[in-house]
């Protein structure tokens, strides 16, 4: 018996999520006292697949078809539900990102599978198999059951870490017998943000909303990303505005964040923008108005102008980074 | 071409959210309820590619699954502009039941769209679950979405960029931000029309449970946010590296 853990790639390399959730995965697997076995579709190189036994899986089973580059979801479904009939699993992990949202639930059809997406931590119990799931955008955490003997997991961000375990993997060339006729999707072009700290990666998150007064003064924002290693993010009315791109929205309608650190420059707090960012382990909160509602949420605040103490935080953070 | 959208009946997303004494059910006492805020985007932008000459869109249908309450919801999806209704009359179980719900009537459609969850138990499920029971090709993170002749350009999100993709109709495309840049707001002349337009109920087909929930919890109480003034910038800097450990 084996946990499934399909571990997806960017352009060939293996995300952070992805080595997060191979942790996870031989977490779940020590847990159910099974076998942690991986499945990567498309063409990855196989260091990035070596690393998978830095964390704890024992066996990767690779489809090596070019066509997958197209992340096609229902190819995708087709494959892994073909990988977990071979390897007999009955409990399957995907991240909870763009790509593992999308064929997660096409999975849970295919293998008559309970769903339960956003996954905060390892099952509490086996049987009955109960899991505890982010619910009203991190307001709140439900207690899942699922009921049938087939199980879908999807990981949320940064809600296990990663933790290394070095094991001894092997390497199975694994061919889920799909014809082009499985393959619909037809890329016309990718546009990749090159040379910046993805939003859903970052360690540290530094954030902008209304109280920045205007999409001008985002420079010395960025340079404190830069100084911190972080990435940018805004609140709704900021990208509302067009002061920046849809994608920087962190809130309950844009993106769900879970950084070690997040930083929340003259953004007041409302309770949308909490449910996408209540995940941060460390929340720093600077904002004029010391009513604030971001100031019930943050461990650290600044009761102060924004635009003043950017600076002055650049200068301490380059001062203290050495 | 025919264009169903999948309509979530959700808390509005200022409720602060509470449970019942032994916890096992939100307390939707004094809640409002709104139209999920994905689904009421890709209803903006269905209407959109509906008034767009020469788009080839005849219909604009809105779907749920929910019991009599859940048609104000509805209404107002017929008052933005959806020419038709379907409730299947039913309290939503879980993903699994509610995409087996939306089969029986999404069949048909060249395009159908779903958010890419619900603001309740963010399942991000049932968008892909009916695609798959439906057979058709699902395509997730869209945030703009075109037709072209008989084909679909779409631009959806991947990890660390974007990627524009085209495929045949049909399809169910599960939609982000951006899709639509505002939510449309029901005009008055949309709202009296709603009154008239065709609401059909359709019964339950029989499904099992395969996901419920045992209970729920609040987060635990934060404690008290420690405040720096503008001065002491780099007090705060150093309690982030020795105390909090997170620089």
């Amino acid at each position: 018996m084996s946990v499934l853990i399909f571990v997806d790639n960017t352009e060939g390399k293996i995300k952070k999520a992805g080595f997060e959730l191979a942790s996870y995965g031989a977490a779940l697997a020590k847990q159910a006292g099974e076998n942690a076995i991986a499945v990567s579709l498309g063409k990855v190189e196989s260091d990035e697949l070596q690393k998978l036994g830095n964390y704890g899986i024992t066996k990767v089973l690779t489809a090596d078809d070019a066509r997958f580059a197209s992340l096609d979801n229902q190819a995708s479904a087709k494959a892994i539900a073909a990988a977990a009939n071979q390897t007999g699993s009955k409990i399957i992990l995907l991240a909870h990102n763009n790509f593992g949202k999308a064929i997660a639930p096409r999975l849970a059809v295919k293998l008559q599978a309970g769903l339960v997406s956003n996954v905060v931590g390892l099952p509490v119990s086996l049987d009955p198999f109960k899991v505890n799931k982010h619910v009203f955008t991190g307001k709140a955490i439900g207690h899942a059951v699922i009921h049938t003997p087939v199980k879908v997991l999807t990981l949320s961000y940064n809600s296990f870490g990663l933790v290394e375990n070095k094991v001894n993997v092997t390497f199975e060339a694994f061919d889920p017998g799909l014809t082009n006729a499985d393959f619909g999707l037809i890329i016309e072009q990718t546009q990749t943000v090159s040379g910046k700290i993805l939003l859903s990666e970052a360690e540290i998150v530094v954030a902008g909303g209304r109280g920045m007064k205007g999409p001008e003064n985002w420079s010395g924002l960025e340079e404190l990303a830069s100084v911190l290693g972080a990435a940018t993010a805004c609140s709704r009315p900021v990208s509302d505005e067009g002061w920046r791109p849809h994608s920087e929205h962190v809130g309950q309608t844009g993106k769900i964040i879970a950084p070690n650190l997040y930083f929340a420059f003259g953004i007041s707090g409302a309770i949308q923008h909490l449910g996408g960012v209540s995940g941060s382990k460390v929340i720093v909160a600077v904002n004029k108005d010391p009513e604030a509602p971001i100031f019930e949420a943050a461990d650290y605040g600044i009761v102060g102008d924004a635009l003043k103490v950017i600076p002055e935080m650049i200068a301490a953070v380059k001062e203290i980074k050495g | 071409m025919k264009i169903l959208v999948l309509i979530g009946n959700v808390p509005d997303t200022t409720t602060k959210i509470k449970f019942n004494a032994d916890k096992t059910a939100f307390d939707t006492n004094g809640v409002q309820w709104i139209i999920n805020p994905w689904d009421e985007l890709a209803l903006t932008r269905a209407m959109e590619l509906k008034e767009t000459p020469g788009s080839g869109v005849e219909s604009v249908t809105v779907a749920n699954v929910g019991k009599q309450d859940t048609e104000a919801t509805l209404r107002k999806a017929l008052a933005i502009g959806a020419d038709k209704a379907i409730r299947v009359d039913s309290e939503p179980k879980d993903a699994f039941f509610v995409a087996s719900q939306l089969a029986q009537v999404a069949k048909g459609y060249d395009l159908v769209f779903a958010g890419i969850e619900a603001s309740d138990y963010n399942g991000s499920a049932v968008g892909g679950m009916l695609a798959e029971m439906i057979g058709i090709q699902s395509v997730s993170g869209v945030s703009n979405l075109q037709i072209e002749g008989s084909k679909a350009k779409l631009v959806r999100e991947i990890e660390g960029g974007s990627q524009t993709v085209s495929l045949d109709f049909p399809l169910l495309a599960i939609v982000q931000k951006g899709i639509a840049k505002e939510p449309r707001i029901p005009a008055m002349r949309g709202i009296m029309m709603a009154r008239t337009k065709p609401l059909e109920v359709i019964t339950p087909v029989d499904t099992d449970i395969r996901v419920s929930f045992a209970s729920f919890d609040l987060p635990p109480a934060k404690a008290a946010c420690k405040k720096f003034t503008e001065d002491q910038v780099n007090q705060l800097v150093h309690a982030l590296r020795d105390e909090a450990k997170v620089l």
